[in-house]
């Protein structure tokens, strides 16, 4: 096993809210090794974009970071400006969630690759276009040549976000964050854009970080999932291995909630009742207890560590850990 | 692209046709008849019958609009009854003064206020913004007539450094032309720079949260390049909007600047026609002006397609 190319090490973000401390994510360790996909899984406002733009350095001014972020041998966290400047974009590159609103309006497209491109590797204008249309190409664009020159408005959802993972993919990047690519997305755009990233990270063997609310997505493409609630890492196992056996009630509740195709129609969608806790008034024992129908005493009083089940690799973090496979769907 | 500039320019024809009866409306319907104001009180009431005659006074009003409309259609706007001088012709002595003026109070607003939105914008919150938001806030509420005479104190009396008062065209002495309208042109931009900060400053401070700036930023561009290139341009708008608005109410002249400094802009020209109750030329002139400001108008929708490609093609 080759030393990981991303560690996240004790990783914690506050964000000063007029209500007091927001705390967005709560000590997380995670690690990711060149070539291979981690899926971060979680509700809304469980802290997985905080900890995205945690590793791109891209949190708001006023939140406070703690921890380190090794990507490459260097710690993100304490990097210079300059230093940072040069690897985003270059070896650390990222594909936001709404293609509406990630490419600027009054560029042209041509104009965004090509900055990029400029920007990092040495290679003059002709040549940077010319890598462009090969990138748009690559992605699936039709007519790439006639594209650079249009607008971000002239091309549909799907095509945008083909293009702005084109621009991620423009300098090789060693590591690809992908922030729930295709929530904004038609669904049967979604397959095709999943299946786009999957086929370049291969061929480019770069490490992946997909970020997404839906187990479905990283079933068939993660090598590693975390599912994270409220902040905190509750578990976290190769995808084989979460979906043969999962531990924790807030994993299995995530996968009852995915509508199927072989439900009979009418039939209500197992929801997740109540609301993730308020994240400016920490709970003193497990966040999820609240919602969760194996919840006892002790789940109230204490939080459960992130630790080790029979399995190598698979953690999670709970009192009462689902152990009947059956009773599991996948 | 040629259908959007087809469109804009049939949309001002009606805004046109209305700012002619407006300014017809307003210098017919002032108190006092005209031939009283040009023959005098010694008038006789015959004489007064016949010039009244003369000039058409006696006709229905809306007879009266069609037939100055018509004569302003082929290029006659009138004569003054005082100096005999054409609108036109006394407007094409003063223009040039109030456009100088304009120009150059409008190029050092910006030259002030938009590197100071910037900067302001890029670290918003920060010491250099809060000082910068209190100084336009107290520059905001300094009537232009003060700050004339604290400039000509200071650079004027004190400084000795520039001229407080007069004229001469820049085709006879350029420099000496500068020298003249520095103060006043400074005066202007003085009121000028806060409302063109304030409205770039939180332009720019909405698109510096857009998704497309934190991309801007994952591509590890240059801070400059972020800030000149992706967020400038969107934040613009209104900005142009603005100093679109200032042009035009610059290009009328201005009366209490032109007057403290003694430049014989159209500013000037109006307020001399008002006092001598010169209706030919008070109305020539606010037709032109208003004529002018509907086309810079224009110009700014114009800029709008320019500055924003969904405008251009029709999406927005």
């Amino acid at each position: 096993m080759s030393a990981p190319l991303l560690t996240i090490e004790d990783v914690a973000v506050e964000l000063p809210t007029p209500r007091g401390n927001l705390r967005a994510v709560d000590h997380v360790d995670l690690s990711l090794e060149a070539g291979r996909t981690l899926g971060i899984v979680g509700e809304s406002g469980c802290g997985k974009t905080m900890l995205s733009r945690a590793v791109l350095q891209l949190l708001p001014k006023k939140a406070k970071l703690t921890g380190r972020v090794m990507f490459d041998g260097e710690d993100l966290v304490r990097l210079d400006a300059e230093r940072l400047r040069h690897l985003r974009g270059r070896d650390l590159a990222v594909v936001f969630q709404d293609p509406m609103t990630s490419l600027n309006p009054v560029l042209t497209i041509g104009t965004q690759l090509m900055e990029t491109i400029q920007e990092h590797l040495e290679l003059d204008a002709p040549a940077a276009r010319k890598r462009s249309i090969e990138l748009l190409a690559a992605v699936g664009i039709p007519a790439p040549e006639q594209r650079l020159a249009q607008y971000p408005h002239q091309c549909s959802g799907g095509m945008r976000q083909r293009i702005a993972i084109a621009i991620a993919l423009s300098c090789e990047p060693k590591l690809l964050i992908a922030d729930e690519p295709t929530t904004a997305l038609d669904v049967t755009i979604q397959a095709q854009i999943l299946d786009l990233l999957a086929r370049e990270q291969r061929r480019r063997h770069m490490a992946m970080i997909i970020i997404t609310h839906d187990l479905g997505v990283v079933a068939g493409r993660a090598d590693e999932v975390a599912v994270m609630y409220a902040g905190r890492v509750v578990e976290r196992a190769p995808t084989q291995a979460l979906f043969k056996r999962m531990h924790m009630p807030y994993t299995e509740a995530l996968l009852a909630a995915i509508p199927k195709l072989e439900t009979a129609p009418h039939t209500p969608l197992p929801a997740i009742s109540g609301r993730p806790p308020d994240p400016t008034r920490p709970l003193k024992g497990c966040s999820f207890a609240p919602r969760c129908r194996y919840a006892a005493g002790r789940c109230h009083e204490a939080k459960p560590e992130l630790k080790g089940a029979e399995m190598p690799g698979h953690l999670y973090a709970c009192f009462h850990p689902i152990q009947m496979a059956e009773e599991v769907g996948a | 692209m040629l259908t959007f500039v087809v469109r804009r320019l049939l949309a001002i024809l009606p805004v046109l046709l209305a700012v002619s009866l407006l300014t017809f409306l307003i210098a017919s319907l002032l108190p006092g008849d005209l031939a009283y104001v040009i023959l005098g009180d010694q008038a006789t009431p015959e004489n007064v019958a016949a010039l009244r005659h003369d000039m058409g006074l006696d006709q229905p009003l809306w007879w009266r609009y069609l037939s100055w409309l018509g004569h302003v259609l082929q290029g006659d706007l009138g004569r003054s009854f005082r100096t005999g001088q054409t609108v036109l012709q006394a407007v094409a002595e003063r223009f040039p003064v109030s456009l100088q003026l304009m120009l150059m109070a409008e190029f050092i607003g910006l030259l002030i206020g938009v590197p100071v939105a910037i900067a302001c914008a890029a670290r918003a919150g920060g010491a250099f913004d809060r000082f910068m938001t209190g100084s336009a806030f107290a520059m905001l509420s300094m009537p232009s007539f003060l700050v004339a005479i604290l400039l000509i104190y200071l650079f004027a009396v004190e400084l000795r450094w520039l001229p407080a008062t007069g004229y001469v065209p820049f085709t006879e002495a350029p420099l000496g032309n500068l020298r003249f309208f520095v103060l006043p042109a400074l005066t202007l931009a003085l009121a000028e720079w806060p409302g063109i900060m304030r409205v770039l400053r939180s332009d720019m401070i909405a698109t510096l949260q857009e998704d497309y700036i934190a991309l801007a930023k994952a591509k590890g561009l240059k801070p400059a390049r972020i800030l000149f290139v992706h967020a400038l341009k969107p934040s613009s708008l209104t900005l142009v909007t603005v100093t679109g608005i200032n042009i035009g109410r610059l290009l009328g002249g201005t009366l209490i600047v032109e007057s403290i400094f003694a430049l014989p802009g159209i500013g000037r020209l109006l307020v001399g026609a008002i006092y001598t109750r010169d209706l030919v030329i008070l109305q020539g002139v606010v037709l032109l002006v208003a004529c002018g400001f509907v086309i810079v108008n224009f110009i700014v929708d114009m800029l709008y397609a320019v500055l924003d490609p969904r405008i251009r093609h029709g999406h927005a």
